[in-house]
């Protein structure tokens, strides 16, 4: 152990060291792959349409990314957890009470719902790794409908938001234990003992997709990091991998590196809803919170190499696979075993209450796969893929012989990969896109603000072969990839769906009403007129505007900017949106469209005069 | 001149015979196509339309083509605005109040030909629907006309006043314009054939006799 972790060391430094002198332009030996071959497969003809969608977390942009394969093409942004001007997102009333004052959140890991363990395309979760938070976007019309959280008690929601089968939960758990409940002061010192983590599930409403906070488990001061919902066998299961058991504080680097393993927790979430049943949940701040030293069996750790990071479960529910960032290899566990072991009694310790399950008695398989193994996928053929990090590669290896089958590189430093359907009862196999934290050299030069790469690989073949280079938005971590035809988006808004009551869809009720110094305006967007075309108000005056855009046609989007009153809105046909400002600002200024819409688009204009 | 007025009129006194009322039943019978499917259908491809504007005529609505994410009627509409033209209203169509009554007025009397089993009624009933066919027919293309000729002076683009299509293609602007009867007008064209032939027969039957 101790000579392969020097090895690695010195893999990791020389990583440094290359990635340090990225300069050299023609050191991008990179992946590179039969390019007539490779074009054929990635070509989508003008007007042909991709085959799979792919969404990317946008990381700290806070956004989501559309991309189409295997054109790799970006199609549309959703924006999520930060204003998104392009669409007026965080302008109207409605997204700007959603955003709740916030600016920013960190996307990292989307799921898809599912039902029998298959996407059904109804909606895509994403986390906010910075806020807590926790995003539904309905997949009807690829719109934000609900923002849950800051999350009681959860602090670094980066173990998120992966689904259970049924998409009955999502997972959220702490990165970064703090003193709970939120709010509470204790000395650092006092980490590990004063501090908690804390793993939760929430839940999700089978119809609405509406989103609540089911439950939490009190944790000992670990690091949450990764998740996965079991399936199958599985089912029941959440399993979150866990850094610095050292319970340690300061330079974490060093730090919470010093044991030799860490943990996966493995919570049964089955048990859970037996232990709240009998009442065993004390409310923290508003949430059913379950302690493991008085609600026996429902978490247990499974040791594992240090610092593992991601944990993922294998399509028939069998196999829980974990890999850590300062190793060569990948562990895999069995369900069975596990659950042998919990019945058993086969514990080799306990941290805070939790039993710590025998190793040996657990885990079916080490994989030495390679340098810094992170997050593996799955394809429909048996194998597996797993991202190494440091090596820049990705391991292809046989779910069951656990022999490593085929290696290719990539540009570079993979994190997350995603493959078709990759993590559902029934991966499609054929495509697999490696997000790959840096991408110096593989593209024109556009300074030192580098754009991430994402590159589409081929895994239909026995050996898996790179077709494609694209560079997403920052920063895709997590990502999730459907075949196209399980989604029937819609694209203008019924009006009979409007239910709005400050709608209007006839011009002849277009009207500014004046309530003291409240006005109100109803407004319609439609080719290419806004009506009405001119406001009047008194300085000082809060002005209220619904817009409605009565268009019952695609593509017709109408948006409205006021001059130099950071006012920008786009409403979508059928759709109906309502902005309020102060008109604190004298003098006449111009309101217009800022979408595109006809011929006529720079006539559609209008006046707010401010006396 | 006598003669032949006598035989005219001898022949108006043919009575209808048996397969002859079921025929005029059955020519009845082809106006019912009238009441749910269309009588005209307007195409109108584009660029940005590929697979069209759709515009279906009945006898008592006009109705464009809807997909969840194209109201086809509206957007004609709406296009049509800038070039003047008023927009086309289900309620500016007096025809759709007074067509489908005359349809149901019209088999109406074919039932009367049946049980009066009378020449004359029958080609009462011939006269009056070939009569209210040309009528309806000149109705539809003055309507087009007016359409395409009563621009709003105001408007944002200025077209030459034009008639659009009542039979075939025409391109108008960015689009191409298909126009055909529809179903319902294909039904009615037959019925008054199935009236002649149900005259002959008769008169067949009422030589044969003779």
């Amino acid at each position: 152990m101790k000579y392969r972790l020097t090895l690695l060391m010195i893999a990791v430094f020389l990583t440094a060291i290359f990635v340090g002198c990225g300069g050299d332009k023609k050191g991008r030996g990179g992946a590179r792959s039969d390019v007539q071959e490779a074009a054929q497969k990635t070509y989508v003809a003008p007007g042909d349409l991709d085959e799979y969608y792919f969404f990317a977390s946008g990381g700290h942009s806070g956004q989501v990314y559309i991309y189409g394969v295997p054109s790799m093409r970006h199609l549309s942004t959703i924006p999520v957890f930060a204003p998104y001007a392009a669409t007026g997102y965080g302008f109207d009333k409605e997204s700007k009470a959603m955003l709740g004052g916030y600016t920013w959140g960190d996307v990292h890991h989307p799921a898809l719902s599912e039902t029998d363990g298959d996407y059904d395309g109804r909606w895509l979760f994403v986390n906010d790794n910075a806020n807590n938070r926790i995003a539904r976007i309905d997949l009807r019309d690829f719109k934000t409908k609900q923002i849950l959280g800051p999350i009681a008690n959860i602090s670094g929601n980066h173990g998120s938001t992966f689904v259970t089968e049924n998409s009955e939960y999502l997972l959220s758990a702490s990165r970064f234990s703090i003193p709970l409940p939120k709010g509470r002061y204790e000395k650092i010192e006092d980490y590990a003992t004063k501090y908690n983590g804390v793993v939760s599930a929430v839940k999700i409403d089978s119809k609405t997709g509406n989103m609540s906070v089911g439950w939490q488990i009190l944790m000992p001061p670990f690091n949450y990091d990764l998740g996965d919902a079991g399936k199958g066998p599985s089912n029941g299961w959440a399993f979150w991998t866990c850094y610095n058991s050292e319970r340690a504080i300061g330079k974490l680097e060093v730090t919470s590196t010093q044991k030799d393993r860490d943990y996966i927790a493995a919570v049964n979430w089955k048990k859970v809803e037996e232990a709240l049943a009998a009442g065993k949940a004390k409310m923290v701040d508003g949430v059913k919170m379950l302690d493991p030293k008085t609600a026996e069996g429902i978490v247990f750790l499974l040791p594992i190499a240090k610092s593992p990071h991601g944990v993922d479960v294998s399509p028939d529910g069998k196999y829980i696979v974990g890999s850590g960032k300062l190793q060569s290899i990948t562990t895999v566990f069995n369900i069975e075993k596990i659950k042998m072991a919990v019945e058993k009694k086969d514990f080799t310790g306990n941290e805070d209450g939790i039993p710590v399950l025998n190793y040996d008695a657990v885990k079916d398989a080490e994989i030495n796969v390679g340098l810094g193994p992170l997050h593996t996928q799955f394809d429909d053929k048996g194998y597996a893929y797993t991202s190494l990090f440091v090596e820049s590669a990705v391991a292809k290896w046989k779910l069951g012989t656990w022999e490593v089958v085929d290696k290719v590189p990539v540009a570079y430093n993979i994190g997350h990969l995603c493959a078709a359907e990759g993590d559902t009862k029934s991966p499609d196999g054929k495509y697999l896109v490696a997000l790959n934290k840096l991408s110096h050299g593989r593209h024109l030069s556009v300074g030192p603000s580098q754009p991430e790469a994402s590159q589409l690989i081929d895994i239909s073949g026995e050996k898996m072969s790179v077709l494609y280079d694209a560079f997403t938005e920052p920063e895709p971590h997590n990502a999730q990839m459907i075949k196209a035809d399980k989604l029937h988006p819609i694209e203008v808004y019924p009006k009979e769906e409007n239910k709005d009551p400050k709608a209007i869809w006839d011009v002849k009720d277009a009207k500014v009403v004046r309530n003291g110094k409240n006005v109100e305006v109803y407004m319609v967007l439609v080719r290419s007129s806004f009506e009405p075309n001119k406001i009047e108000v008194n300085k000082g005056d809060k002005v209220t505007i619904h817009m409605t855009n009565i268009e019952q046609t695609t593509d017709e989007l109408h948006g409205l900017g006021i001059l130099e009153y950071n006012i920008n809105v786009v409403v979508d046909p059928g759709e109906t949106k309502t902005i309020e400002f102060t008109a604190d600002k004298q003098g006449v200024y111009a309101y217009y469209c800022t979408n595109f819409c006809s011929a006529l688009h720079q006539e559609m204009q209008g006046y707010m005069l401010v006396k | 001149m006598q003669k032949y007025l006598e035989k005219a009129t001898s022949f108006f006194e043919i009575p209808i015979d048996m397969r002859s009322r079921l025929l005029i039943l059955l020519a009845a019978a082809m106006l019912l196509p009238s009441f749910f499917t269309p009588m005209w259908k307007m195409t109108l491809y584009s660029n940005q339309f590929p697979d069209g504007l759709l515009l279906n005529i009945y006898s008592y609505k006009l109705e464009g083509g809807k997909t969840p994410n194209q109201d086809d009627l509206k957007e004609i509409n709406s296009l049509n605005h800038y070039i003047g033209m008023r927009p086309l209203l289900n309620d500016d169509f007096t025809e759709f109040k007074w067509i489908p009554f005359v349809f149901g007025g019209t088999i109406l009397l074919a039932l009367r030909v049946v049980v009066l089993g009378k020449m004359s009624k029958l080609v009462d009933l011939f006269t009056m629907f070939s009569y209210f066919g040309v009528f309806s027919l000149w109705s539809f293309y003055h309507k087009m006309y007016i359409y395409g000729h009563e621009l709003d002076p105001t408007a944002a683009i200025k077209v030459p006043p034009f008639t659009p299509p009542m039979f075939g293609h025409q391109t108008m602007a960015n689009f191409e314009v298909y126009t055909y009867p529809s179903t319902a007008s294909f039904f009615i064209a037959v019925m008054p054939l199935i009236l002649l032939l149900a005259m002959w027969l008769s008169r067949k039957t009422w030589l044969n006799e003779h």
